[in-house]
């Protein structure tokens, strides 16, 4: 039950806030992510942010991918 | 004249006249609708292309466009894609009572707009209005004839292996225009429905090449119907290069966001050639100068291999069947 | 798109499609429980970028393919009721029920809306004060917060006339039955993304302790999919399962607590009917007695004639795992997406839809 697509919060208005993705924008409610902040990536899912997305921990997968990638490129 | 459509505009009697002669005619004006015979007449020789279709899109007004350019611009298309170029155009709208005036003006200077710019005639039409709530506002129906040069054979039918599969441009731009007005989904963007009059692009095309084997424009149900029809129709097979596919990135994001695959997300001034791959360069420079073209690019090719079924090589390497849209294109959660 | 494009890089996921295959030594069976997952595994080819020492299966994600066949009807029976305005996702509309479907109805003039939202079901109920709401409350842990806001909102608001039909079900209940119930051996769990940004990686521990079945949280772009195979093949190779999150860019270990406070006033955990499966203890949402005034199930009474199911249907095997969609007579011949006999046709985190969509050429559509 998982279609939640990141998108980047572009203002905060009490609960709600205005997301935008590649020029796209959409008023999400942040009910369930009320520590967001603008600046912040969060998961919208069916209108909710659920989660917010830990950018660190994005480019450390991103990292380790590439690394897989170059040792396999040894072969 | 009140502010909007009564029953009495569709009677036929004084209020019917003054609707055609104040709020249309004016408009679309030419030497055989200035008639107002019961037909319109005109001379024609060579193959004729004909054709209808009946336009009911809702919302009316959306960001690129209204139903009344739509209907042009469909119709026109239409023709063109059989190699036709287009010349008259027959218009029926049946009206919902209370439908506003200024409303129906807009879009009947949209129709004259769109028909100017095909240049295409409207010879002959129709209006009636029925009850509030037998109609959704406004339904227009337009039928056209065009001429066919001699030689000329743009079949979805003549697919052949070998051949090129060329698209005009970016994908999923109409149908997401539209979805964007609809209440509920409550994104917004910049982005406009590419609704547009193809014929010119097409004359252009045919005139670098006489190796154009099909032309379709992928409307409803997308690219991925069209491709299929086209592999049916001519009983062949079509690999087509995901990565090739031009996509909007705002198309992308709304397809993301609301769980569809711009491939089957329909578009309203796009076409798919399929082509002799021999005059590819050529064909690919002509769409290119024009301003409908612009983003042509070659997305795939014709084989022999699984007749009747469209591949797509995926951007990451697998490949995977592409079949027809079925049902409807609804938004999904998961 | 940020935090998609680059988890769809092709030369990451040729690096990872060869270090899977040169880690796999043996036959391993993994299984998603994610409709989300089930779809993005058929439309990458994610089957063709592993080794066939990997097989997998998709179990009970789709929330619309586990919804029972009874809760279906009485949702149509619902949306006959006079004054009354259905709310549903869209993938619901198309299912077939015993006897007829949401769109029938709909064809039949019964008011029903498609909504992105509860959001967007509550401000319809606003707009209709006149009339009842019921939102068809579907969907596993990741929505069952967000219809507990709307429901909060609701009251906050004092709108009188919104109503839940809580059919939410619970994501590890369901794996503990079907790993209780070894028709199938696994090896491993592709563990929902979305889900466990809801619940965190904690519910998941019983699987490698009680089972010894790997656990790796995925997320839901070729190459969060294939990183988690990647761990998941680590661990069974070496024989020590465990729960990983191979998705911390969305999953941290005690995952959401607003969300999960919301849901928890909301909501209480009873029995669930899940299509294929049955009864399973502990795995339903239902409205607690505070808020009983926003339960369809209070509010409403319908009678029902017994459910049935499609003949010759198998959507209850491939929910569970037990059959691939090609293994299913109907697949593709008499069930297409355009006459589902099934859920699992209709939705498009169906297994059979999914597979009908995007299968390969050799194994698509029954042909």
């Amino acid at each position: 039950m998982c279609l939640a697509v990141p998108v980047k919060i572009v203002s905060i208005n009490g609960d709600e806030a205005e997301t935008e993705i590649a020029g796209v924008r959409r008023r999400v409610s942040i009910a369930l992510t009320p520590e967001a902040k603008v600046g912040d990536y969060v998961l919208l899912h069916t209108g909710y942010a659920i989660g917010v997305i830990d950018e660190a921990e994005a480019e450390e997968t991103l990292k380790l991918l590439e690394e897989i990638a170059s040792l396999s490129e040894v072969h | 004249m009140d502010d909007s459509i009564l029953l009495a505009h569709g009677s036929g009697g004084k209020l019917s006249h003054e609707l055609v002669e104040k709020k249309i005619l004016p408009f679309l004006a030419n030497p055989a609708l200035n008639k107002l015979d019961d037909s319109a007449i005109f001379e024609a020789s060579g193959r004729l292309a004909f054709t209808t279709d009946s336009y009911v899109v809702n919302p009316i007004f959306f960001p690129g466009g209204d139903i009344g350019k739509l209907a042009v611009c469909g119709t026109v298309n239409d023709l063109a894609m059989n190699g036709a170029r287009p010349q008259y155009l027959s218009l029926s709208a049946i009206i919902e009572e209370g439908f506003l005036l200024s409303e129906l003006e807009q879009i009947v200077q949209s129709i004259k707009k769109a028909a100017e710019e095909a240049e295409v005639s409207i010879i002959t039409g129709d209006t009636k209005v029925v009850n509030k709530g037998q109609a959704d506002k406004l339904f227009i129906t337009t039928s056209g004839v065009g001429i066919i040069s001699p030689g000329v054979d743009i079949s979805g039918a003549n697919a052949r292996a070998g051949d090129k599969v060329l698209l005009s441009g970016t994908i999923g731009d109409h149908g997401i225009a539209i979805m964007s007005q609809r209440e509920g989904l409550r994104f917004s963007m910049a982005l406009e429905s590419d609704c547009a009059p193809l014929n010119k692009l097409v004359s252009q095309m045919m005139e670098v090449s006489s190796r154009i084997h099909c032309l379709r424009d992928p409307t409803r149900g997308g690219l991925a119907t069209t491709l299929n029809e086209l592999a049916r129709q001519s009983k062949v097979g079509i690999v087509v290069e995901e990565a090739k596919v031009p996509v909007k990135e705002e198309v992308k994001a709304a397809c993301e966001l609301l769980g569809l695959d711009p491939v089957y997300v329909a578009n309203e001034g796009k076409l798919v050639a399929v082509i002799d791959p021999t005059d590819t360069d050529k064909i690919l420079g002509q769409m290119r100068k024009n301003i409908y073209g612009r983003d042509a690019a070659i997305v795939g090719e014709v084989t022999k291999e699984h007749p009747g079924k469209v591949i797509m090589k995926t951007k990451l390497g697998p490949s995977r069947i592409v079949d027809m849209l079925s049902g409807e294109l609804l938004p999904r959660i998961c | 798109m940020k935090f998609i494009d680059e988890y769809q890089d092709n030369k990451l996921a040729r690096g990872l499609a060869y270090k899977i295959a040169q880690r796999s030594t043996k036959t391993i069976r993994l299984m998603e429980f994610c409709g989300g997952h089930t779809h993005a595994i058929l439309r990458y080819g994610i089957r063709q970028l592993v080794p066939k020492t990997v097989e997998m299966r998709s179990g009970p994600g789709c929330p619309v393919c586990v919804t029972a066949t009874a809760d279906l009807d009485k949702a149509i029976a619902l949306a006959h009721l006079p004054d009354v305005i259905i709310t549903t996702f869209g993938d619901m509309i198309r299912v077939p029920g015993s006897y007829s479907s949401l769109q029938q109805a709909k064809a039949e003039g019964a008011d029903i809306r498609i909504v992105y939202s509860t959001i967007d079901a509550v401000e319809i109920a606003k707009a209709n004060p006149w009339k009842s709401v019921i939102f068809i409350g579907i969907g596993f842990e990741t929505t069952a917060p967000t219809i507990a806001a709307s429901i909060l909102k609701a009251q906050q608001e004092k709108i009188k006339n919104f109503n839940v039909l809580s059919l939410n079900k619970l994501t590890p209940p369901v794996m503990k039955a079907l790993l209780d119930s070894g028709e199938l051996k696994l090896d491993g769990i592709i563990g929902p993304g979305h889900v466990s940004v809801i619940i965190g990686s904690h519910p998941y521990e019983f699987i490698p302790r009680d089972y010894g079945v790997a656990c790796v949280i995925s997320g839901f772009e070729p190459l969060d999919i294939l990183l988690c195979i990647d761990k998941l093949m680590e661990q069974i190779e070496k024989g020590e399962p465990k729960v990983e999150i191979a998705y911390p860019r969305g999953v941290k270990p005690e995952g959401n607590r607003k969300a999960r406070q919301l849901m928890e006033k909301v909501f209480e955990i009873g029995e669930a009917n899940w299509r294929g499966i049955g009864i399973v203890p502990q795995s339903g949402l239902k409205v607690r007695g505070k808020y009983e005034r926003f339960d369809a199930d209070k509010a409403f009474s319908v009678s029902l004639k017994p459910p049935r199911e499609p003949e010759g249907c198998r959507c209850g095997d491939v929910i569970r795992g037990a059959a691939m969609p090609p293994e299913c007579k109907l697949f593709g011949k008499v069930c297409t997406p355009e006459s589902p006999v099934g859920p699992c046709m209709v939705s498009s985190e169906g297994a059979c839809a999914a597979y009908y969509q995007y299968g390969t050429p050799e194994n698509s559509q029954g042909a």
